[in-house]
């Protein structure tokens, strides 16, 4: 029975793999971390640099809500070992307006109350940003579709799928 | 997640060197499967050998017209490569049809090929599963198996292949290139993933020494007629109850060459010879279709909560079959099935 196995396993030995440096350029800037290997990019931005406007929602990559731009492309950061992303330039929330004035995006989600709880909102914006980069979003089907992968659990997409076409049309 | 040791790979050869060394150690590429199973405690690698910096990011032409891709190409530049969307736009049409946007950014067209199957019980390592602990029995045959095969299964497992980009690969007659330490090898993506039968643990027939490095396609890419039609409890970012990837070639008014593969059916893309020649030399018509399904499903078998899938595999083929000889392909943003 894997109960059994899995009380077994708890007696082998894997020994202990020393912490790796990694540097990261997060939000521009850079950036030296001695992380252990397990480290999720989530974890290490989240609980090494106290980035916490990145969530963590489900873990699983199922959710969304850890959705940052590792240069440039819009990932599930909970799924993406931080010394995998060694050199790697990084973009989270709090990383996107520039001199106090708020990115497109996080404008137009205040002009459409495109949330209610905000928990979901930084993942959801970061993919947008992500989306609009990418191009391939031009109707309100195709950029629903392409941002199937952030749940909103309080069903703010009518308003979400508006602010981000107000955002695009700025772009 | 378990303690591990990481590494990375310099080149292909250190890469199956380092996994021949440690008999615990496995590939990472884009991570979006393994590091779930890992966070689950179902994979438990001692090693991790960091592959993702490897040059395997190209798509080339080869010398026969066809397409080498390399396995670390991420599923979304593939989907969204000028050739792919041009030449077979069945296979960007399918990936388009998995996953999320973000998790097609990172994933590999390799771990594509190697993601294991979504059973809730192989995932839930409280219950047996003979895919995960061989010999401790199988909960999905007589628990919870909507999502579960009904083609191909065995007592020992009924799991589904979860791939949306292999049930394409399968229908356009894809190669997999493998380097393992006695050199490389190529093999038929119908003869890549297994079929249960008494060894549910072993997935594929990728050898324990070696690694993905390619996918290679051949010249002809069904770009005109062809369509892939996912059915799934969500319009988006779902696993398929059942997929159909068809792909037609019309001589006049009779189909030369007929293509059918199904995904969320069995434990690997589903392909059948037989269904396929009775398409071969007729014309395109709703009784040929529905033939067709009914040759690919004779020995289909349902479960107690999957046994729909049958009628619905049959009426999703010969709807997908109907879109390709149309040339009006599912779209895959627009949900309506038409």
């Amino acid at each position: 029975m894997a109960r059994t196995n899995a009380a077994r396993r708890i007696g082998e030995a894997i020994p202990t793999p020393a912490k790796v440096e990694v540097a990261l350029t997060v939000n521009g800037v850079e950036t030296r971390l001695e992380v252990a290997p397990w480290t999720t990019l989530l974890d290490a931005l989240r609980d090494r640099l106290n980035l916490t406007g990145t969530k963590k929602g489900c873990d699983h990559g199922q959710c969304g809500a850890c959705t940052v731009l590792v240069d440039g492309r819009r990932i599930n950061s909970c799924l993406t070992l931080a010394v995998m992303k060694d050199g790697a330039k990084v973009t989270t929330v709090e990383g996107l307006a520039t001199d106090g004035v708020l990115h497109p995006l996080q404008q137009a989600f205040i002009d459409h109350d495109a949330f209610q709880c905000g928990y979901c909102t930084p993942g959801q914006i970061c993919s947008a940003a992500g989306l609009i980069a990418e191009g391939h979003a031009k109707t309100a089907d195709e950029i629903r579709e392409l941002m199937s992968g952030n749940i909103c659990r309080c069903g703010a997409y009518p308003n979400i799928v508006a602010a981000i076409r107000q955002a695009m049309a700025q772009s | 997640m378990i303690n591990f040791q990481y590494s990375r790979a310099a080149d292909v050869a250190d890469a199956v060197r380092q996994l021949a060394a440690e008999p615990g150690a496995k590939f990472i590429a884009g991570g979006t499967n393994l590091i779930d199973l890992m966070k689950e405690d179902v994979e438990r690698p001692a090693r991790l050998i960091d592959i993702s910096r490897l040059p395997l990011k190209t798509v080339e032409e080869t010398a026969d017209g066809g397409l080498r891709i390399g396995a670390l190409v991420p599923n979304s530049d593939l989907a969204y490569h000028p050739k792919i969307a041009q030449h077979y736009p069945i296979l960007a049409s399918a990936i388009l049809a998995g996953a999320s946007a973000q998790l097609r950014n990172m994933a590999s067209t390799g771990g594509n090929l190697l993601q294991r199957t979504r059973c809730h019980y192989f995932y839930d390592t409280v219950t047996p599963c003979n895919k995960r602990e061989p010999g401790s029995g199988c909960s999905a045959r007589n628990g919870l198996n909507r999502m579960h095969a009904i083609l191909g299964a065995s007592q020992q497992c009924v799991a589904t292949h979860p791939s949306d980009m292999c049930v394409a690969l399968a229908a356009l007659d894809a190669k997999v290139h493998v380097t393992g330490r006695s050199g490389e090898r190529a093999i038929a993506l119908l003869d890549f993933h297994r079929l249960p039968g008494t060894t549910p643990q072993r997935d594929t027939n990728l050898g324990a020494d070696e690694i993905v490095t390619a996918i290679g396609l051949p010249p002809r890419g069904f770009a005109k007629h062809y369509s892939y039609l996912k059915i799934r409890d969500r319009l988006s970012y779902a696993f398929a109850l059942v997929s159909v990837a068809a792909a037609l070639e019309f001589d006049g008014g009779a189909i030369k060459e007929a293509r059918l593969a199904l995904g969320g059916v069995a434990h690997k893309p589903w392909r059948d010879a037989k269904a396929e020649a009775m398409l071969r030399g007729r014309q395109a018509t709703r009784d040929a279709f529905t033939r067709a399904a009914d040759a690919l499903l004779r020995d289909a078998k349902g479960l107690a909560h999957n046994a729909f899938k049958i009628e619905l595999a049959r009426r999703a083929i010969v709807r997908a079959l109907t879109q390709a000889a149309l040339g009006t392909p599912q779209s895959q943003s627009d949900k309506k099935i038409r």
